[in-house]
């Protein structure tokens, strides 16, 4: 493969869904087939595409990969600014290092296996709904072009960020698939609930848009910082020793931190870290299983791949502030802990997989925060696989349940609360197979699956770093063990609610196994969700280790940042690189224990006597007043509403509208307007005395016009003419002062 | 050909003003011809600006198409006027909005002929405005723009009209007055009225007294700044002169909506360009601090207000104050650093970014500004309300409308890919060093900026469908026709902005640099 032919791959693979959905939004999209076979088409081929750049990237000589990361590179010149003729441009490219290649791999495959599932999921096929903007129950998506038409877009814009070479593309993406999103949320944008408390898609969408432009607005002034003090946006020229030495020199190192904290708010919002989680949760509004892994495996992993990707920056703030670990790292922590504690006393199938998302999302934040670089970016790719395997097999329960509800006409009945489900193991046993793998993959249960090696990873390297002094670091170890335990429970709590038991609804008892749409998606991805880890496996793990003996993955993604980092500490910028981690039996029994202990407690106190029908939930009564604490999520949705939505909404309307433009703004005009009013009736009666006849002219021009404006009813157009009038007398009375230099004079005597 | 060749500027200029007289001459009763014919007419200054474009010496960056001529020697002012890179931005809007909003005005019934008059005339007005180098000339055209705009809104307009439309005229006039006076002095100071030479004789008077005042120069030269600065500040409008502009808009006819957030706020923007930090560079560099200020305010407090509001038109206004606060962020920087002795290489750059920023900002906002008007135009139409409350479903019902509002109300809200994003990407940048509080603060305006955009289309498009609307049909060819071209631009300036912000950073950075 050349060189040219790898660069316009690189290119092609954003464009090509990015041009589908320009193609469906113009021609295709009254033919529902047409649309949804352009994008699959064009998804396919940047799977396609992907790989082949991937792999060939794969294949490379590491050392030297560690010394240029970038293999393949590619730029235009995009925004002229100055003397441009001197080079002065914004250019704006592809560039494919190891941890792009890495995402290539996963990414593009997670998606193309979402829209395969889609087109299942939207029943299509089957007789087309006649309501727009609600879900047709067994009826094909009305909007299904529309439908595909955001997801390609979707899919562009994630590709876009995978793929940039600069911040500002990165940017461009980032936004693109913060419109989609709203988009998608809100994709039932006529959907209302009986109950006025539930937050609408249409709502979710707006929530999910605002809580992450909060977020977007402070990276927005992260990038133009990290503009102006480097000079550049592109991150390999930025983030290299040179330019980092360059950069603290310039600014410091602690201001350098200043700006990973800017640019780290983004990540706060895209991945749905405290306190800017809120919107993740109510996104699962949208169509149940792509939305969902949109909010799961996709977009939010965007947050992270960012810090991961301006790993280096982070870095030397850290050595510079360290308040900036401690912020990353804690904002980490305690979100994991606080979702993980969310997901126990959720009923929504849903929901608890978007507070797990939550939780893991913390974790690769809390690695940041500690300096795992490694770790983070493994339990991203890992993650993305098995998230997007859960949600897609959610999405799958729901299907079934929906069809359940179909046959025995009940359309009361909550199809995605788990306490209406139970037995669904028989009925859709895929599903449950698959679904097993990905919660066990979650869960970390040990040496099967990706889960386990990567969150091994994270917690392992929080310990190392405990022990050698950093206190800090500990915390986070506790917490994240305390969070992963939480995770394997309501994992198995939620395996056993929705499949063990016998089925407590009608609608749970009519369930049906879904589509080969919606399966042969499910199995490719959980082959993903084992296999995915086995590429990160210790060298010194026990027997394991030297079996396989590759790790792949840290050397490969690692090699990079090595090099970049032992660049820094030649640099002084870094007390040490990264360290390899020294194996260490306390954490890996701590991963043992926290993952098997969870899944038992879960199996206890859920599989092992399933919920019967009208049971309550067995945590109701030993969680006591926690437990609603903890099912309405920490109340952090009513103290928002409370603290920020009210008030803006009252600034908006009352103060910066109605006080300060109606009332204070136009009531001074209108009050000068009433005082000129009085005094140009004044005028009118003593002009011959007050004016002399040098400005008679102006006299008869005011009244003129005052006598014409009288004429119209409005009185507070008279007010406007007399602003008038005051104006052109007091300007008269400036010209004359300049003139015979009063005005001089008037300043001689006053200093 | 070659008269129009060598007088191309001129025959660009005043062509409207030939094209009103023609259609002063048809009879009042053909209704279609006259629309059709002013169509027609309003498309030659669009081929003529497209010649200039295409002629542009984009290398040499000066002053281009010069036309010179006596005018009135007595006072020393001569009928001067130019083209350069940032006139030429604004000349091709001025040219592409006219002939769309005389298309979107084909639905005008009562005293078609007169209407069309004015909108040819105003075109004229505003092409001179933008290309007029001497005080004089610019005044004329200033105060020549104002008129016809001020009987679009109170003979079209809607039910407060007359409250409106004084309310406009007045604020301008309030600052046009000074504005007057204030060229006077400068006249009678230097002997010039010449912008260029002004440039150089009215800069470098400093100390002592005035000739034939016997005032200090540096009160004459503050007194006077604070007069343009006024003026241009009302047009803009900054916060807090910008009260009228929200009933101005809310009550004018669609059209007027469009040229008037399209083309005539930037008159002010542009005034602030080429008259008062050229002119004033001393008092503009200890101004800047309150422009930054100010430009903030009006990004904050335009964004929240627009937030605050249940009329789709009004609340598509106030949008328009927040945007226009980049414009004047993006100025404060320039006014900063253009009179910053000895500034160094950085900061030119910084301001060099922020000026073409503003600039850019400028044709971005004239195009998704009078999208926006145009769009509330259309929905008004049919449903003929623009209360928010009451709307709701309406994408299930006109879909094609829905997704082009989408389009557009992204493209003001700054969705990268779309032109609103750069241009503001390139102001933030550009302020990042120079005002650094101001431009963390007015992040909150941006965020607000999502928050009314969303406001609008949730509340209009999204909902169960309500019964009232069922019967609205979707856009017709001509409704299509208006609107296409413009989101094509806005599409085009975001993916590959470089084919128009060449020709405004080579000029600005000839002037900066």
């Amino acid at each position: 493969m050349t060189e040219q032919t790898l660069q316009l791959l690189t290119w092609l693979i954003p464009a090509f869904p990015l041009f589908s959905f320009f193609l469906i939004m113009l021609f295709t999209k009254h033919n529902k087939t047409l649309s949804w076979l352009l994008s699959w088409t064009a998804i396919i081929g940047s799977w396609v595409m992907g790989w082949i750049v991937a792999f060939d990237m794969f294949g490379r000589d590491i050392d030297s990969l560690a010394e240029h990361p970038v293999g393949i590179r590619s730029a235009v010149d995009w925004l002229p600014f100055g003397d441009y003729a001197k080079g002065l441009w914004l250019q704006m490219g592809v560039a494919v290092d190891p941890l792009t290649a890495v995402m290539l791999f996963a990414i593009p495959f997670i998606i193309a296996m979402i829209f395969i599932y889609s087109v299942g999921y939207h029943n299509y096929g089957q007789p087309p709904g006649q309501v727009r903007g609600v879900p047709n129950h067994g009826q094909e998506e009305p909007l299904l072009s529309r439908f595909f038409a955001f997801m390609s877009l979707f899919a562009g814009g994630m590709l876009t960020l995978v793929v940039a070479d600069n911040l500002l593309l990165l940017f461009v993406g980032w936004e693109i698939m913060g419109f989609c999103s709203y988009a998608l949320i809100g994709f039932w944008y006529a959907r209302n609930y009986d109950d006025p408390k539930k937050i609408t898609p249409r709502k979710a969408g707006v929530k999910a848009f605002i809580t992450t432009r909060i977020a977007d607005v402070v990276m927005l002034l992260g990038i133009v910082y990290f503009y102006s003090v480097f000079g550049t946006l592109n991150f390999s020229e930025a983030l290299s020793a040179h330019g980092l030495e360059a950069a603290a020199t310039a600014v410091g190192p602690a201001m350098l931190g200043v700006m990973a904290l800017l640019l780290f708010t983004g990540t706060v919002g895209k991945s749905a870290q405290w306190p800017l989680h809120v919107w993740l949760p109510d996104a699962m509004e949208g169509p149940t299983p792509v939305s969902a892994v949109i909010h799961a495996a996709a977009m939010v992993s965007a947050g992270v791949y960012m810090i991961v990707r301006i790993f280096p920056l982070i870095a030397v703030g850290m050595e510079g502030n360290p308040n900036v670990g401690l912020i990353i790292g804690g904002i980490g922590a305690f979100t994991a802990f606080m979702a993980a504690t969310i997901a126990v006393a959720q009923n929504d199938v849903k929901g608890v997989l978007a507070y797990s998302t939550i939780s893991q999302l913390g974790y690769m934040v809390a690695a940041i925060g500690i300096g795992a670089y490694v770790a983070a970016a493994f339990h991203l790719i890992t993650h993305a696989f098995f998230k997007a395997l859960l949600f897609l097999g959610s999405g799958s329960i729901i299907h079934g349940m929906e069809h359940g509800a179909g046959h025995v006409h009940d359309h009361h009945t909550d199809p995605q609360d788990m306490r209406n489900m139970g037995g669904l193991a028989k009925r859709m046993p895929k599903t449950f197979w698959t679904f097993v793998i990905g919660g066990f993959a979650l869960s970390g249960f040990p040496i099967l699956t990706a889960g386990f090696w990567s969150k091994d990873e994270i917690l392992a390297d929080a310990y190392f770093q405990g022990t050698n002094g950093d206190a800090f670091a500990m915390v986070v170890f506790i917490t994240l063990a305390i969070a992963a335990l939480l995770t394997a429970f309501y994992t198995m709590r939620q395996i056993s609610l929705t499949f063990l038991g016998e089925p407590r609804t009608p609608l749970a008892e009519h369930a049906h196994e879904s589509n080969n749409y919606m399966t042969i998606p499910l199995i490719l991805l959980s082959i993903f969700a084992v296999g995915a880890g086995w590429a990160g496996i210790p060298e010194e793990f026990p027997i394991l280790g030297p079996l396989v003996n590759n790790n792949f993955f840290h050397h490969y993604v690692g090699a990079t940042i090595e090099h970049a980092l032992s660049g820094l500490e030649e640099a002084g910028l870094l007390a040490h690189g990264l360290e390899t981690l020294p194996f260490n039996w306390f954490p890996l029994m701590t991963s043992l224990v926290v993952a098997l202990g969870g899944l038992f407690l879960g199996w206890w106190v859920y599989g092992r006597n399933p919920l019967k029908s009208g049971e309550k939930d067995p945590l109701i009564r030993p969680l006591n007043v926690l437990y609603p604490f903890l099912q309405n999520k920490w109340y952090w949705d009513e103290l928002y509403q409370f603290l920020f939505i009210n008030p803006t909404i009252y600034f908006s309307e009352v103060i910066a509208y109605e006080v300060m433009d109606k009332g204070i703004i136009d009531g001074t005009l209108h009050l000068i307007a009433r005082s000129v009013y009085a005094f140009g009736d004044y005028v009118k009666t003593f002009e011959k005395r007050v004016i002399s006849d040098g400005v008679d002219w102006v006299k008869d021009q005011v009244l003129a016009m005052a006598k014409e404006f009288r004429q119209l009813q409005t009185g507070k157009i008279q007010e406007y003419t007399l602003v008038s009038m005051l104006i052109a007398v007091a300007l008269v009375v400036v010209v004359l002062a300049i003139n015979f230099g009063w005005l001089n004079q008037l300043f001689t005597i006053i200093p | 050909m070659d008269f129009i060749q060598d007088n191309l500027l001129t025959v660009t200029v005043f062509f409207p003003l030939l094209a009103a007289f023609i259609i002063l001459l048809l009879p009042e009763d053909e209704k279609t011809l006259i629309r059709r014919l002013t169509l027609a007419l309003s498309l030659i200054p669009l081929a003529l600006v497209m010649v200039m474009w295409f002629n542009y010496d984009r290398a040499a960056a000066d002053l281009q198409f010069v036309v010179q001529a006596d005018w009135f020697p007595a006072i020393g002012s001569s009928f001067h006027m130019g083209i350069d890179g940032i006139s030429l931005p604004m000349f091709l809007l001025t040219a592409i909005l006219t002939p769309l909003s005389i298309l979107a005005s084909f639905g005008i019934e009562n005293r078609v002929k007169m209407f069309m008059f004015l909108f040819l005339v105003m075109e004229t007005a505003m092409l001179g405005l933008f290309a007029a180098f001497d005080l004089i000339i610019f005044f004329i055209f200033w105060e020549f723009g104002l008129i016809p705009m001020y009987f679009l809104i109170k003979l079209w307009g809607g039910a407060d009209r007359d409250y409106a439309s004084f309310k406009f005229f007045v604020y301008t006039m309030a600052g046009s007055l000074g504005l007057l006076l204030s060229i006077q002095v400068m006249g009678l100071a230097t002997g010039t009225f010449d912008i260029i030479e002004l440039m150089d004789k009215w800069v470098a008077l400093d100390g002592g007294t005035l000739a034939g005042t016997g005032l200090s120069v540096s009160l004459v030269k503050n007194v006077a700044f604070w007069a343009f600065m006024l003026a241009f500040a009302i047009k803009i409008p900054i916060w807090p002169f910008h009260t009228w502009l929200p009933d101005a808009h809310t009550q004018a006819p669609t059209a007027g909506s469009m040229i008037l957030a399209g083309v005539l706020l930037k008159l002010g923007a542009y005034g602030f360009l080429r008259l008062v930090i050229p002119l004033f560079p001393e008092q503009a560099h200890t101004a800047a601090f309150v422009l930054a200020w100010l430009g903030m305010l009006s990004i904050v407090m335009g964004g929240f207000a627009a937030f605050g509001q249940w009329d789709f038109k009004r609340l598509v206004a106030y949008s328009s104050i927040n945007h226009m606060g980049f414009v004047v962020l993006g100025i404060a920087v320039y006014a900063y650093v253009a009179g910053l002795p000895g500034s160094s290489e950085a900061l030119t750059n910084d301001a060099i970014l922020a000026t073409s920023g503003a600039v850019f900002q400028m044709f971005n906002h004239g195009l998704s500004a009078a999208a926006m008007f145009f769009l509330v135009g259309v929905i008004y139409e049919r449903a003929h309300t623009r209360d928010l409350r009451r709307f709701g479903g309406i994408w299930t019902i006109l879909p094609v409308y829905g997704a082009i509002l989408i389009f557009t109300s992204l493209a003001s809200l700054g969705l990268p890919c779309l032109n609103g994003f750069v241009s503001e990407f390139m102001v933030v940048r550009g302020s990042w060093n120079v005002f650094t509080v101001q431009l963390a603060l007015s992040m909150v305006g941006l965020l607000m900026t999502g928050a009314y955009i969303l406001k609008g289309l949730g509340t209009v498009l999204h909902g169960p469908t309500k019964k009232e609307w069922l019967g609205l049909k979707d856009m017709t060819l001509r409704e299509h026709l208006v609107i296409w071209p413009l989101m094509g631009l806005m599409l085009s300036l975001g993916i590959w902005p470089q084919w128009l912000v060449v020709f405004i950073n080579d000029t600005v950075t000839k002037i900066l640099g």
